[in-house]
C-alpha cells in the first residue's frame, strides 16, 4: 500500500514504524506488567513531531489529516496498542477542539498539544456508555463560570493529560439537546483524579476515574454553545472512529508477523510448520482481513479528510471491521504459536488481551452497527 | 559555536567486499547507512549547538549517492552539508580522505570543533579524525566519551582509555573523535526528515577544494595495501589414538612427509 502514499505520508509512516520498532516495541511488555503511562514514548513522539501530526501548521502542527492520524495510528500500534493510545487518546480529546473551537481556544490549546500536552475526552459515566444522553454530570452557570459536578469513568489518559474535553449537562430537562462540551484544565480546583483501572489489555495506557466537586470552568472554555455537547461528542467520535480503527490495523498487522515468522522457525515433525497447508491457510486468510481492514480505513479516513458530509457510516464501518478482524487475526495468531502462544513470554497474547478493546470502545460494534443501518435506512428513504 | 561533524556512508552489513584488483571497498549495489560512530559525532554536534547556538555543518566525502547519508543527517538536526565528491578522490586512503575534509574544512573557513565517529564500521582505522587535526594543525582528543564544559575558547572533556578515563582540557578549535559512550541518538522528526528532503546539497570538487591533486585519489595515497582478505577457517585437526610409541612414530612419518 505503501506506493499509494504521498512522500509525505511515506516519510510520517516510516518515522512511525521507525519509533514502533525502535523505541515501542522493546519496551511494551515492561509496560504492560508494570501498568504505567509511557511518557519517555510521548517525549519521543513529541521530539519528533508525530503528536501534532494532525494539527494544522498554524497552531505548530504538521497539518495532517484524519488519514495521517490512521496511518500514525496504525504503525505505532504495531508497536504497542497501549502505548499508542497515550497518542491516539490525546487525538480523541483535541478532535472537540479542532472541530468546534474557537480561534482563541485552538490557539492556546491545539499550540500545546502540538507540541506533547496530552488531552484527553470526557464522556463516558458509569450509567452512560453507550447511551450518552443518559449523562449526569452536570455543569450550572454561575456568572463567568460554569460549575461541573459529577464522575467521568475509564478516562483514557486519564490522571495523566492536562487538558481534558468534558460533555457535561447545561439542562437536563432537554436531554441530549441540554449536554454542553467544556474544555477543563489540570490544576482547576475541583478536578481530582479517582480510581486506576486495571485493565485486561492496553495496560500501557492510563484509564481513570475524572471526578468534577465544584469545579469552576470560566465560561471561555465552552466549546461551540451551550447545548452543542451531544454533537460535538458524536461529530467527534465520527472523526476520532478511524483512529481506533487503525490501533486495530495495527495490533492485526503485528500478529500476522509474529505469526508468519514464528510459524517459518518452528520446527515439527521435522519441518517448519509454515509448510503445513492448515497453518499456511490460516496464515493467508489473517493476511487478507488485514489487508481489507487497511482498505476500509484508509478509504474512510480519505473519504473524511475530503470533506465528505455523512461520514458517520464509513466512520463505523472501519471501525467495526477493523476491530473484529484485529480479534480475529491475534486469536489465529496465538493458536498458530499454540504453547508458546498462551505464554507472556511471547507478544502474541499481549496483542490478543490488547486488540479485545477496539471492539468496545468509542462505541462498541454492536452501536456501530446500528449507526450503519440507521445510515442505510436514511439513504434509502433520500432515493 | 561552529561545528563540523564528519561522516561516512558505508555499507549495512559487515560483508564488506574487497575489489580484489585495486583492494578498495565495492559499495556498489550494497545498502548503505551512516557509519554507526558517526551517529553519535552527529547527536553530539546538535546537542552542542542546542546549548551554545551557532550551527552543525555536516561532510562527507564519497560517491554522489552518500548524499542519502548527509540527508539523513539533516533529518536529525544539522543545519548544512556538503557533499565532497570528485572522481580524483577515487581511492584515497585515510590519509588522503583527512586532506580532502581538512580542505573543505578551510573553506568553510569559521568552525570552533570538528567531530567524528571514533572509526568507520567498514575500514575500521580510526586515523580520519587525528588526520583532519594534523591537516589543520589543531588539537584532537580521540575517544571522547563527555564533553564536560565547554565555552568559546576551551574544553573540558573525558577521554575513554582501556584502563579509564582521562580529563583533557583543550583550547579551541580542535577535533574530537567520539565513541559511543558519549550520548544516545536522537531519531529524526518529521519536520527534519521534509527539511532534508527539500534541503539544497552543496557539492564541492577536488578543483573547488583548491586541493593538490598529489594528495588526493589512489595516486596521492602513501599506504598501499597489498592484500586483504579474510584468514581461512582453521581446519580441524589429527588425532592420532593407540599406544604412546605407535602415535609418536606416526607423528614423525607425518612431519616427515609432510615437510
Amino acid at each position: 500500500m505503501d506506493v499509494l502514499l504521498t512522500e509525505e505520508q511515506k516519510m510520517l509512516k516510516d518515522l512511525c514504524r521507525q519509533i514502533a520498532r525502535e523505541k515501542i516495541k522493546p519496551v511494551a511488555a515492561e509496560y504492560d506488567e508494570k501498568e504505567e503511562f509511557p511518557w519517555p514514548i510521548v517525549k519521543i513522539l513529541a521530539d519528533s513531531d508525530i503528536m501534532g501530526v494532525y494539527i494544522p501548521e498554524q497552531y505548530g502542527g504538521m497539518g495532517g489529516g484524519t488519514f495521517e492520524l490512521a496511518i500514525a495510528t496504525e504503525e505505532l500500534s504495531w508497536g504497542c496498542g497501549g502505548i499508542a493510545l497515550a497518542f491516539a487518546a490525546t487525538g480523541l480529546g483535541t478532535f472537540p477542539i479542532l472541530l468546534f473551537g474557537n480561534e482563541e481556544q485552538k490557539k492556546k490549546y491545539l499550540t500545546k498539544i502540538a507540541k506533547g500536552t496530552i488531552a484527553a475526552f470526557c464522556i463516558t459515566e458509569a450509567e452512560a456508555g453507550s447511551d450518552a444522553g443518559s449523562i449526569k454530570t452536570t455543569a450550572v452557570k454561575d456568572g463567568n463560570h460554569y460549575v461541573l459536578n459529577g464522575t467521568k469513568q475509564w478516562i483514557t489518559n486519564g490522571g495523566e493529560a492536562d487538558i481534558y474535553t468534558v460533555i457535561a449537562m447545561t439542562d437536563k430537562t432537554k436531554g441530549a439537546r441540554g449536554a454542553t462540551a467544556f474544555i477543563v484544565e489540570k490544576g482547576t480546583k475541583g478536578l481530582d483524579f479517582g480510581k486506576k483501572e486495571k485493565k485486561l489489555g492496553i495496560r500501557g495506557s492510563a484509564t481513570r476515574e475524572v471526578v468534577f466537586t465544584d469545579c469552576k470552568v470560566p465560561k471561555e472554555n465552552v466549546l461551540a454553545r451551550e447545548g452543542m455537547g451531544f454533537i460535538a461528542a458524536m461529530k467527534t467520535f465520527d472523526y476520532s472512529r478511524p483512529g481506533v480503527a487503525a490501533q486495530a490495523l495495527g495490533i492485526a498487522q503485528r500478529a500476522l508477523d509474529e505469526a508468519v515468522s514464528y510459524s517459518h522457525e518452528r520446527k515439527q515433525f521435522g519441518q517448519s510448520i509454515s509448510s503445513f497447508q492448515g497453518i499456511q491457510f490460516m496464515m493467508a486468510d489473517m493476511a487478507i482481513q488485514v489487508e481489507a481492514a487497511r482498505a476500509l480505513v484508509y478509504q474512510a479516513a480519505r473519504i473524511i479528510d475530503a470533506g465528505a458530509k455523512d461520514i458517520s457510516k464509513i466512520s463505523a464501518m472501519a471501525k467495526t471491521f477493523a476491530s473484529d478482524v484485529a480479534m480475529k487475526v491475534t486469536t489465529d495468531a496465538v493458536q498458530i504459536l499454540g504453547g508458546y502462544g498462551y505464554m507472556r513470554e511471547y507478544p502474541v497474547e499481549k496483542l490478543m488481551r490488547d486488540a479485545k478493546i477496539t471492539q468496545i470502545y468509542e462505541g462498541t460494534n454492536q452501536i456501530q452497527r446500528t449507526i450503519i443501518a440507521a445510515s442505510l435506512i436514511k439513504e434509502l428513504k433520500k432515493k | 559555536m561552529d561545528i563540523v561533524v564528519c561522516i561516512k556512508q558505508v555499507p549495512n552489513t559487515t560483508q564488506v567486499k574487497i575489489n580484489p584488483e585495486t583492494n578498495t571497498l565495492m559499495r556498489e549495489g550494497v545498502e548503505c547507512v551512516i557509519n554507526p560512530f558517526d551517529t553519535y559525532a552527529i547527536e553530539e554536534g546538535i546537542r552542542l549547538r542546542e546549548k551554545m547556538g551557532g550551527k552543525v555543518t555536516v561532510l562527507t566525502m564519497g560517491p554522489p549517492q552518500a548524499e542519502e547519508a548527509l540527508r539523513e543527517a539533516i533529518a536529525l538536526g544539522c543545519d548544512d552539508a556538503v557533499l565532497l565528491t570528485d572522481r580524483k578522490f577515487a581511492g584515497s586512503d585515510t590519509w588522503a580522505t583527512s586532506y580532502v575534509l581538512s580542505r573543505a574544512i578551510k573553506k568553510i573557513g569559521k568552525f570552533d570543533i570538528v567531530i567524528c565517529g571514533k572509526q568507520a564500521s567498514d575500514g575500521d582505522t580510526a586515523q580520519v579524525g587525528p588526520g583532519i587535526s594534523t591537516h589543520l594543525d589543531i588539537p584532537q582528543v580521540t575517544y571522547v566519551k563527555k564533553v564536560e564544559s565547554i565555552d568559546k575558547n576551551n574544553a573540558r572533556v573525558e577521554r575513554m582509555t582501556e584502563e579509564g578515563f582521562e580529563i583533557i582540557d583543550t583550547p579551541l578549535p580542535c577535533v574530537f573523535t567520539v565513541v559511543k559512550e558519549i550520548n544516545e541518538p536522537r531519531l529524526p522528526s518529521l519536520k527534519g526528515k521534509m527539511r532534508a528532503k527539500k534541503a539544497e546539497i552543496a557539492k564541492w570538487n577536488a578543483e573547488n577544494l583548491n586541493c593538490d591533486f598529489d594528495k588526493i585519489g589512489l595516486d596521492g595515497s602513501p599506504t598501499r595495501v597489498v592484500k586483504i582478505f579474510t584468514p581461512p577457517p582453521r581446519q580441524g585437526g589429527v588425532m592420532l589414538t593407540g599406544d604412546v610409541s605407535d602415535i609418536v612414530d606416526k607423528l614423525v612419518s607425518e612431519l616427515k612427509n609432510e615437510f
